[in-house]
């Protein structure tokens, strides 16, 4: 019987080689920061226990996060966790398609009731009544409150499923909403990046199947192992923060010498994420590296705060959009100068008062 | 023709205690390296060439701003402390009598005196009401507005878990971001800036327009009465 298959099991009938597993399971643990004995305990977990399945729904999105996951580090990696979780439902890559695929979703909510875990990318959009993403000839949030009801626990993918993203752009239109929002009932991983980077993900998405716990989250639900510290903390670009040394435009020399780019609107100093320690495409670069400063991509809101070029970005509340920089200079300058006003007015009136005075004493004499 | 001898009896009272008083000249201080070297961190100053090791001027100037922001911190906590011990002028600071009518009716009379439409301003032991309004909002309320928000930034730095993160952590995810706190921060910045302007503007001005002392009560922390009228 499907239940009582193990992932060692799904992965042998995968293909996968019992030496390919071992390895698996030695990369997986250093990916996460464990100690090396933790590979055979992640080895045993797997050979012992009933696979967990994983449902992986699509929202209003991009996909960038399913294009990220697969292209995992590590082929095995990528290999092992696909064969982990395409078994079940994922829409955009799983072979069935139509009333089959759909068949899946109902067969794994009442097989595995309370057992399985949902993955969400994207998010639903709730005005016209969910219209604006249909899946399977419904709304898109009918059939994530469906499929979350009987979860285990649900991971946001991407800033989609985390924040909103840009589809959550203001005025919003659609009024797309982030998954905690729509479902608040259960224990919720965000995992925002835009996309998140493959190894944060199936970093978080092996820890929880085979550890069968939540990763530690921050206050904002997200994994402290990878997003525990901004990109500004680890960047390689950090001493010449330090020292002073900036790039003050594209082409400088100090462009070319890869000095920071704080200047140039770097949101690393305000972006919690794991670029700058493990970057992106096989640990080969990630944007500091290449020139160009951290957007705050994993950050909330980051869509919607103004300049990607600029350290002081604009403010929106109370229904306007204002610059720190340019009210407060302009401020000041306006109170400058009526101070000189008013402090001219009260010398004249001085004056004026102390002759009248004057006049009255010597009036008096 | 002045004759030499005292026309006006001049009646003192002491209202500024010591530690009130080398409190309000560090926390000048400590606010106007906090505003320039924040400045400095938003706005740095041009790159410097040669090699990262050379220099440390950004941290430095991160520096200056830490020490400045703990000395305003413990200051801070000084002073509800001495509102506490010290003499009934010292709690001003900490309490608006909001609901006493004779307090806003002097608000308007020194608003008129300041928009030249009282010949005489009043007399004040303690602070003017105008004064004392700004202070409560911008150094009380703000004071705990830049605490608060620049404790949450270095938290960030000093990492989860920590006990600034502990106790400023919560900060972040109310206001939204950590970009959002940064901004806050800093428009916190310019109110303060315009608070200091008005404040030494007006101080300089009522040393010699009104009928009391001002400067010199905050060196000495006697209040000198220019005449014996009410
Ligand atoms: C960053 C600059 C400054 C800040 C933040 C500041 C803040 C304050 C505060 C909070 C008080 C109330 C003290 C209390 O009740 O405990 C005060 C009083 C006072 N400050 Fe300042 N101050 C600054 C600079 C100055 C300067 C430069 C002068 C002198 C020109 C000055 C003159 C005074 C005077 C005369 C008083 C007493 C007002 C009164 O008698 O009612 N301050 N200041
Ligand atoms: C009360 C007066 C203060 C003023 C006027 C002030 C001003 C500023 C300004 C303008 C910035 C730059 C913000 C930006 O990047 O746009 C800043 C940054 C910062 N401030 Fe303050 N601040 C004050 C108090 C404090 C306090 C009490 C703390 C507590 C530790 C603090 C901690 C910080 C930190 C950690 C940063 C970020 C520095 C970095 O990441 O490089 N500030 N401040
Ligand atoms: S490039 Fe960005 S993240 Fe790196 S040190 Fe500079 S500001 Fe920080
Ligand atoms: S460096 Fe910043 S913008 Fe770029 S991927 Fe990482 S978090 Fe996103």
């Amino acid at each position: 019987m499907a239940t009582t298959e193990t992932f060692y099991e799904v992965m042998r009938r995968q293909g996968i080689t019992r030496r390919s597993f071992l390895k698996f399971c030695s990369l997986t643990a250093t990916a996460l920061g464990l100690e090396p004995v933790f590979a055979s305990r992640i080895a045993q977990a797997m050979e012992t226990k009933p696979r967990t399945p994983v449902l992986w729904l699509h929202g209003l999105e991009c996909t960038c996060c399913s294009e990220s996951f697969i292209r995992s580090a590590h082929p095995l990696v990528s290999d092992v966790v696909l064969s982990m979780i395409s078994l079940d439902y994922d829409d955009t890559i799983m072979v069935s398609a139509g009333h089959q695929a759909e068949a899946i979703l109902e067969d794994v909510r009442t097989k595995y009731k309370g057992n399985y875990i949902l993955a969400v990318e994207g998010n639903p959009p709730l005005n016209q009544d969910g219209m604006s993403c249909i899946i399977g000839g419904r709304p898109f949030v009918e059939q994530l409150k469906e499929v979350a009801a009987d979860c285990k626990a649900v991971i946001s993918w991407g800033s989609c499923a985390s924040w909103g993203c840009v589809q959550a752009a203001h005025p919003n239109p659609t009024q797309a909403t982030p998954v905690h929002k729509v479902i608040t009932d259960k224990p919720i991983i965000k995992v925002p990046g835009c996309p998140p980077i493959a190894e944060v993900m199936t970093g978080v998405i092996t820890y929880m199947l085979t550890f069968d716990r939540i990763p530690e989250l921050d206050r904002q639900g997200r994994p402290k192992m990878f997003y525990g510290q901004r990109i500004h903390d680890k960047c390689y670009r950090r001493p010449h923060f330090d020292a002073g040394q900036f790039v003050e435009d594209w082409d400088d020399e100090g462009a070319r010498k890869g000095y920071c780019l704080y200047k140039m609107g770097c949101k690393g100093p305000t972006t919690y994420n794991a670029c700058s320690t493990v970057r992106w495409n096989n640990g080969v670069s990630f944007p500091i590296q290449s020139g160009h400063g951290c957007i705050g991509c994993s950050e909330d809101g980051f869509w919607d705060k103004g300049s990607f070029y600029h350290h002081v970005t604009n403010t929106h509340g109370f229904g306007i959009e204002a610059n720190a920089d340019k009210v407060g200079i302009a401020a000041a300058g306006t109170v400058g100068a009526a101070i000189t006003a008013h402090a001219a007015a009260s010398a004249i009136q001085r004056i004026k008062q102390r002759s009248g005075e004057h006049h009255e004493e010597n009036d008096k004499a | 023709m002045y004759s030499g001898v005292p026309t006006v009896k001049r009646t003192a009272v002491y209202v500024y205690q010591t530690p009130v008083r080398i409190w309000h000249w560090v926390n000048a201080l400590s606010i106007t390296v906090l505003a320039i070297s924040g400045y400095l961190i938003a706005h740095p100053l041009p790159s410097l060439p040669g090699e990262a090791s050379d220099h440390y001027l950004m941290g430095t100037i991160r520096f200056f701003h830490f020490v400045a922001a703990y000395t305003f911190m413990v200051g801070f906590l000084f002073r509800i402390y001495w509102a506490f011990v010290g003499n009934s002028y010292s709690h001003q600071l900490f309490t608006l009598p909001f609901w006493r009518r004779r307090f806003w009716s002097e608000l308007l009379h020194e608003l008129r005196w300041y928009a030249f439409l009282e010949k005489e301003p009043r007399k004040y032991v303690g602070h003017n009401p105008l004064a004392h309004l700004f202070m409560v909002i911008i150094i009380t309320v703000g004071g705990l507005v830049m605490i608060v928000t620049g404790m949450a930034l270095y938290s960030e730095q000093t990492g989860l878990g920590s006990w600034q993160d502990e106790l400023f952590g919560w900060v972040i995810p109310m206001v939204g971001q950590s970009q959002d706190v940064r901004m806050w921060h800093h428009w916190g910045m310019w109110v303060l800036v315009i608070f200091v302007m008005l404040h030494v503007y007006t101080a300089i001005r009522e040393d010699i327009m009104s009928r009391q002392s001002l400067i010199s009560t905050m060196v000495s922390g006697w209040r000198m009465f220019k005449d014996d009228r009410p």
